[in-house]
């Protein structure tokens, strides 16, 4: 007869980033039981944004996350912009495009390189990370700073890329795409080591990922088809995009999917790049943002939601952000039951937890 | 694991890609980065418009004092400021603010 034992999981644990609390329920080896407990990292972001103007908060947004500043910022201006019946320029749709699949880019790179390391295996931790490096130099010279962009301002975006600065990104990504070619993806797709801690671990099928309401990369792993890029904000309409998806339900297939977005990410932004329309960038934005609305984008770890109520004055009523990491824990929950106590890093990190977005 | 051949052996020989801040300097910034801000005492007129935009609250305009305070911990450098500034009395410079024993306002007074 086994002993079922309660083990906690974090908030402190060496492959979290971030603090979460899963509480383990035992049965010797074998997990059966998960409770969460979020609420650390809690910081009033939401009510902050009550208080401030509608333009300051375009910076506190972005201050959500550190690694996706650019998609809370662009969701947040989008907003507004539907509220005070603003047109974006064509150009900074464009721009904007190219900085979030930017971020994008930094963030799978992270995952990946967090997923090596999760994994024990150190030296393609710092070789993915290395890479991830080649990304941070291009969000510097681009944008100005590394991690917290403020590029994207209600209206528009605040720098532009000229022809010059344009050809040297250019070849900086292909310089990335090299790098990555010769370092993680034949370590992703052939060395046994990970395959054997990934395949078939934490199993989400297509049904429970669209039941559970998963989103991101956790439900393309599953097969559910389901990008808000394909809605066509920003200029991705121009640009065109396909999401990928994997079938196979497991950390595995969510690894692959992210490793294909990173290479799909570098597409996009050469294209961008390419098909970029001269222009303005920046418009004025006259009146205050009146009415309601929601405004959604897909975010690294996937579909990020935000409502807006304004009531046509400087600050806004309620401001209210769904993020993916939100979403995606109630399918973690699924996953995790069955599996070995030692894999339970892997199969929390296989979502992406990104846990100060969720409390904000 | 034969891929990773190349990769050890270039590593062997080459040297470390972390680079010993704060005791060495980083490399050159790009340009364009936001780094620290600058008033132009000569061109400011006291208007208080960059501390009126300023999501952080980082800048107190004094008129009687003919003040500015500003405190770089609290500033996040996002450069609305000096998009704001009329007459073009702000400036950011391209380093980052080095690491500080102790957290200081900076006080700059502007001649009438």
């Amino acid at each position: 007869m086994a002993v079922r034992t309660v083990i906690p999981f974090g908030p402190q644990h060496p492959v979290l980033p971030e603090p979460v609390h899963l509480k383990l329920e035992l049965e010797d080896e074998k997990v059966v039981g998960v409770t969460p407990v979020i609420g650390y990292v809690h910081r009033g972001i939401e009510k902050a944004a009550e208080l401030n103007s509608f333009r300051q908060n375009v910076f506190l947004c972005e201050r959500i996350c550190g690694i996706c500043s650019i998609t809370h910022a662009l969701t947040y201006c989008q907003g507004v912009e539907a509220l005070t019946g603003v047109e974006v320029p064509p150009r900074a749709r464009f721009l904007r495009l190219f900085w979030s699949e930017l971020s994008r880019a930094h963030s799978h790179l992270l995952w990946l390189g967090l997923l090596a390391d999760a994994l024990g295996f150190e030296s393609l931790f710092m070789q993915i990370w290395r890479a991830r490096e080649m990304v941070m130099d291009l969000l510097e010279m681009t944008a100005g700073h590394r991690v917290i962009t403020s590029t994207c301002l209600v209206g528009g975006v605040r720098r532009d890329i000229d022809k010059e600065m344009a050809k040297e990104v250019d070849k900086r990504l292909v310089a990335l795409k090299e790098v990555l070619d010769s370092t993680a993806a034949p370590a992703l797709l052939h060395d046994p080591t990970i395959k054997r801690r990934a395949v078939g671990k934490g199993m989400l099928s297509k049904e429970q990922a669209e039941l559970l309401g998963a989103v991101g990369p956790t439900a393309r792993g599953s097969g559910v088809a389901i990008d808000m890029r394909q809605t066509g904000y920003a200029a991705y309409k121009e640009v065109g995009f396909e999401p990928i998806v994997e079938t196979a339900g497991d950390s595995y297939a969510r690894t692959l999917v992210r490793a294909r977005e990173t290479y799909q990410c570098i597409e996009l932004m050469r294209k961008s790049l390419a098909m970029m329309p001269e222009g303005e960038i920046l418009v004025r934005v006259d009146g205050y943002p009146k009415g309601e609305t929601i405004s959604r984008t897909e975010q690294p770890r996937g579909e990020l939601i935000y409502y807006l109520k304004g009531n046509g004055t400087n600050n806004l009523e309620r401001l209210k952000i769904r993020t993916p990491t939100f979403a995606n824990i109630p399918a973690l929950l699924v996953m995790l039951p069955g599996c070995e106590m030692a894999d339970v890093p892997v199969i929390t990190l296989s979502i992406d937890p990104c846990i100060s977005c969720t409390e904000r | 694991m034969a891929w990773m051949f190349p990769t050890i052996i270039k590593n062997l020989f080459s040297r470390p890609a972390t680079r010993r801040y704060p005791f060495k300097d980083i490399r050159e910034p790009f340009p364009g980065y936001r780094g620290k801000i600058y008033w132009d005492v000569s061109k400011c007129d006291l208007c208080g418009d960059c501390a009126r935009v300023c999501p952080a609250e980082a800048i107190e305009v004094s008129l009687e004092n003919r003040q500015i305070k500003y405190d770089p911990f609290k500033c996040i450098y996002c450069g609305t400021c000096m998009q704001t500034c009329l007459p073009m009395a702000i400036s950011q410079d391209k380093y980052y603010t080095k690491p500080a024993a102790a957290k200081a306002v900076e006080t700059i007074s502007v001649p009438v």
